[in-house]
């Protein structure tokens, strides 16, 4: 099947993480599904941050700013629920946010093409100045975002009890948002314009295509999805909101995008292998391993290499020897970080 | 509005005949060219009917006036040419009539109608095509997506029906005779079957005007005689087509009528038919070209360059110069011929020191090159015209004058202990500006900007100012309108005389016999065979050219 033929790399990591974690699974039935809820925990901002800039560079537009946008949206989810102690209020502030400031940068860099590395600079940094100085300490959500246990699929062993059961409604969103991005962009009008705009501008130029409108409406409508993940970690995966909370998970989701080779159900199986090494990382962490009492010089080299702060880099190190494998072999859209400028300008 | 006999009294010869003599014999009513519409007897609705009347047209970028009150009409089913140099003003005509550039001033109408021409969307629904001079196809896509991009069929919800577009594309690929794959991604097509893409792009939306923009400046002469026989049946079926070229014999063998451009106006019109080739020339340039160099006959000196068994490799590691030798005297101009492809470029790159030599040896007198930089072979005296001049001529971004001391600006007396002189600079730009004839608004404009032929004479003069010992010139006329052919031509002779030993490497084989005192015809790398250019007979050449030796 042609299909197949066009993703077998996506299949065969799929697999691959599928068939390992079936091993670890019955291996070790205490602690494999908890680990791979973490995974999954973890990976559920940066799929949905991934899409944002899988959704930015296919049209054109090179999205840096994705950190401070998730920061702003988790800022707005949290205190705006909090304030008006409705959770329904503050996931739609969160939203909306998001999508203010994917038009700050949408109109910044298309409209008025300000360079596109500096707008993302200064969306990060207005993003931090903001939520650091409105901070208020003490506040609390009113609620929970609710969890939606899916019928059928959530009874399959460790797939289901991972993605589909107990899991908080914005989960099943990120999936559905990798599913439904993925169609669009291959299978519909709307996707094979995006495409020609991010790789070749004047071709849809001279086909009719409305260049800067379409980078415009895409960059700001990806911002909800940004919003979406930043209002997943104030809300959701935490119930609080601190300061910088983000932690580079807006950066990280940039490195996902590339290893994705700007494909979005690829972006959403490297943001799971992500989330899987930094499983592992947390329970080594845990485990003590190479801690123990001992002397010796290979005692010693372990302890060094296994010291928590060390094992908490492997997540990095991991992305790092990916990029690096992947560097040369996957190509980005041609146009992405290029304003757009008519014959007439 | 529709054209119901597309064939039936056309007022252009019908026929397939690319040859002078076969279009004479036809008769292009000049009554009808003449007389309004309605008096001609082919008023609203009929064959031969006004399509697109241009007005009074101006366009000025900045302190350039590339327009400046062009009138113009195209009828129904008529093959027009656009004539001119390089920065004529003809792009920005054809980017006028298809939405991508306002005009400042006059109309542009299309059936009469004459409201302003918003963006190519709106040209597209006027029904006007337009093939682009830089093909406008998305790399990575495939030939059924670029075709379908803009006007998608979907099967609702957006979902984009490819299945349709490949039908499509077969079955105008069918009907026009132009052969592509639907599901071949375009960034791996030969340039020849890109354009075809083009083409059946813009014909597949409903066109009654076809805008080509140097459709054959890319093309080899077997597609190139393709694409006019294309035309042809076009412009039978009822299209009316608006042809760019500097090339006149493609002119003359297919335009009924041709507008002659110079510095934004139109010069003159004509019917193909009462001009020929040097009336052309002298209209375009605005006075008599000589289309074949007048030189004397050259008096050879000592040896310059000695190459001797030279290997070179390509960019893909793969022999491309295998076991070259030649020699080059003082005061003679030899011509490598060949097949483009043929390791010229790496020859030239490696005589250059831009390449690296994998065996042999090459010597500038008594000076041994084979390992040189291209710094050193420089100031060894070697002038290099390269073959991108793009590239490897100029820099874009930077101005005439610094481009004109590119090889020389850390040398007195464009530099002092380390400090840029900048009034030896321009000094230098101003006189080179002047003898070279460079057209621009000044030194100081950016050489990007400049037309091809411009730049290409700036390469010249900063490769010829120094006096070279060895002048190297690849394709120096390629993508150069025909005044700026001549001028360069003239210098080349005029360096020969001079005393420098030429090298020219052209893959146009009326270059190397117009120009060469001695030809060496190169096949798979290495010389096939050397003669004097007295004695060089065409076919022999081209069979030689072609592996037959």
């Amino acid at each position: 099947m042609a299909w197949v033929q066009r993703n077998r790399t996506t299949l065969a990591i799929a697999a691959a993480v599928l068939v390992a974690s079936y091993v670890f699974y019955y291996a070790k039935n205490d602690i494999a599904p908890s680990m791979f809820g973490a995974a999954w925990g973890y990976a559920i901002p940066l799929v949905l941050a991934a899409l944002v800039g899988v959704i930015g560079e296919r049209s054109g537009v090179v999205n840096i700013g994705i950190e401070g946008q998730m920061l702003l949206a988790a800022f707005a989810g949290f205190f705006g629920a909090a304030y008006s102690g409705s959770m329904i209020v503050g996931v739609l502030a969160g939203i909306g946010t998001g999508l203010i400031a994917g038009g700050f940068l949408a109109w910044t860099t298309v409209r008025w093409r300000m360079d596109q590395i500096i707008a993302g600079v200064v969306l990060n940094i207005i993003a931090t100045g903001i939520t650091s100085f409105y901070l208020k300490s003490g506040q609390t959500l009113p609620g929970v975002i609710p969890n939606v246990d899916v019928p059928v699929l959530g009874s399959i062993p460790l797939i289901g009890e991972t993605f589909f059961s107990g899991r908080s409604a914005i989960a099943l969103v990120a999936i559905a948002a990798a599913v439904l991005v993925h169609l669009s962009l291959f299978h519909t009008r709307w996707g094979l314009r995006t495409r020609a705009v991010g790789e070749y501008p004047s071709a849809a130029d001279t086909a009719g295509i409305n260049v800067e409108r379409l980078r415009i409406i895409n960059v700001t409508l990806a911002g909800s999805l940004a919003g979406l993940a930043g209002v997943y970690l104030s809300m959701d995966a935490s119930s609080s909101f601190e300061r910088g909370i983000t932690a580079g998970r807006g950066f990280l989701a940039l490195a996902i995008m590339i290893m994705g080779a700007w494909r979005p159900l690829r972006a959403f199986v490297m943001a799971l292998f992500f989330g899987f090494v930094n499983a592992i990382a947390s329970q080594l962490q845990q485990s003590g391993l190479g801690q123990g009492e001992g002397t010796g010089f290979f005692h010693g080299i372990l302890g060094a290499i296994t010291a928590p702060q060390i094992l908490g880099t492997l997540p990095y190190v991991a992305t790092l020897v990916v990029l690096a494998l992947a560097a040369g072999r996957v190509r980005g859209p041609a146009a992405a970080g290029q304003p757009y400028v008519k014959k007439d300008q | 509005m529709s054209d119901p006999t597309p064939t039936e009294g056309t007022p252009r010869p019908v026929g397939h005949d690319t040859s002078r003599e076969h279009l004479a014999a036809h008769v292009t009513n000049e009554a009808i060219l003449d007389l309004p519409p309605e008096q001609s007897g082919f008023g609203e609705g009929n064959v031969g009917e006004v399509l697109l009347d241009i007005e009074g047209l101006s366009k000025s970028f900045g302190s350039v006036r590339a327009n400046r009150d062009i009138s113009l009409s195209v009828r129904r089913g008529e093959i027009v040419a656009l004539l001119g140099e390089n920065g004529a003003g003809k792009s920005t005509l054809v980017n006028q009539i298809f939405g991508l550039i306002t005009p400042d001033t006059g109309t542009v109408a299309v059936k009469g109608d004459t409201t302003p021409i918003k963006d190519p969307k709106d040209a597209i629904a006027r029904g006007i095509g337009m093939v682009h001079q830089h093909f406008q196809l998305v790399p990575v896509m495939t030939v059924a997506e670029n075709m379908v991009l803009g006007h998608e069929t979907t099967r609702g919800g957006g979902v984009l029906d490819l299945e349709a577009a490949r039908r499509m594309v077969r079955e105008l690929s069918q009907r026009h005779g132009l052969a592509v794959d639907p599901d071949a991604a375009v960034e791996d097509l030969p340039v020849g079957t890109q354009q075809r893409v083009e083409i059946l792009k813009a014909l597949s939306r409903k066109v009654d005007l076809l805008i080509l923009d140097e459709p054959t400046a890319v093309l080899t002469p077997q597609e190139t005689d393709e694409l006019l026989g294309v035309m042809k049946e076009l412009a039978d079926s009822g299209t009316s087509i608006v042809f760019i070229t500097h090339k006149l014999r493609e002119v003359l063998a297919v335009a009924d009528r041709v507008y002659v451009l110079r510095q934004g106006q139109v010069v003159g019109e004509v019917a193909t038919r009462d001009t020929d080739a040097r009336g052309l020339a002298t209209m375009m340039v605005g006075r008599e070209v000589v289309l074949s160099i007048d030189k004397a006959a050259a008096t050879p000196g000592e040896t310059v360059l000695e190459v001797e068994d030279l290997h070179v490799r390509d960019d893909r590691g793969l022999g491309a110069v295998n076991g070259f030798s030649l020699t080059v005297r003082a005061g003679e101009i030899v011509g490598v011929a060949g097949v483009e492809g043929n390791g010229q470029r790496e020859l030239v790159e490696a005589l250059a020191g831009m390449r690296k030599v994998d065996s042999g040896r090459m010597a500038l007198g008594s000076l041994d090159l084979t390992r040189a930089n291209p710094h050193q072979t420089h100031h060894a005296g070697i002038g290099h015209v390269p073959e991108d001049r793009e590239k490897h001529g100029i820099v874009g971004s930077y101005s005439i004058a610094d481009n004109l001391v590119l090889n020389e600006f850390d040398q007195t007396p464009y530099a002092k202990g380390g400090v840029r002189q900048f009034d030896a600079v321009r000094e230098n730009a101003e006189r080179l500006r002047e003898e070279f004839d460079i057209r621009s608004s000044g030194v100081g404009q950016s050489a990007g900007s400049l037309s091809g032929g411009n730049k290409q004479k700036v390469v010249v003069a900063r490769e010829m100012s120094f006096e070279p010992t060895l002048l190297m010139a690849a394709q120096p006329t390629r993508g150069v309108d025909v005044g700026s052919i001549e001028f360069i031509h003239r210098r080349i002779v005029e360096a020969r005389d001079a005393g420098a030993a030429v090298l020219l490497v052209s893959a146009e084989l009326d270059e190397i016999l117009s120009l060469s005192d001695r030809i060496a015809v190169v096949h798979g790398g290495a010389v096939v065979a050397e003669m004097d250019a007295k004695d060089a007979d065409r076919t022999e050449i081209g069979r030689l050219m072609a592996g037959d030796h």
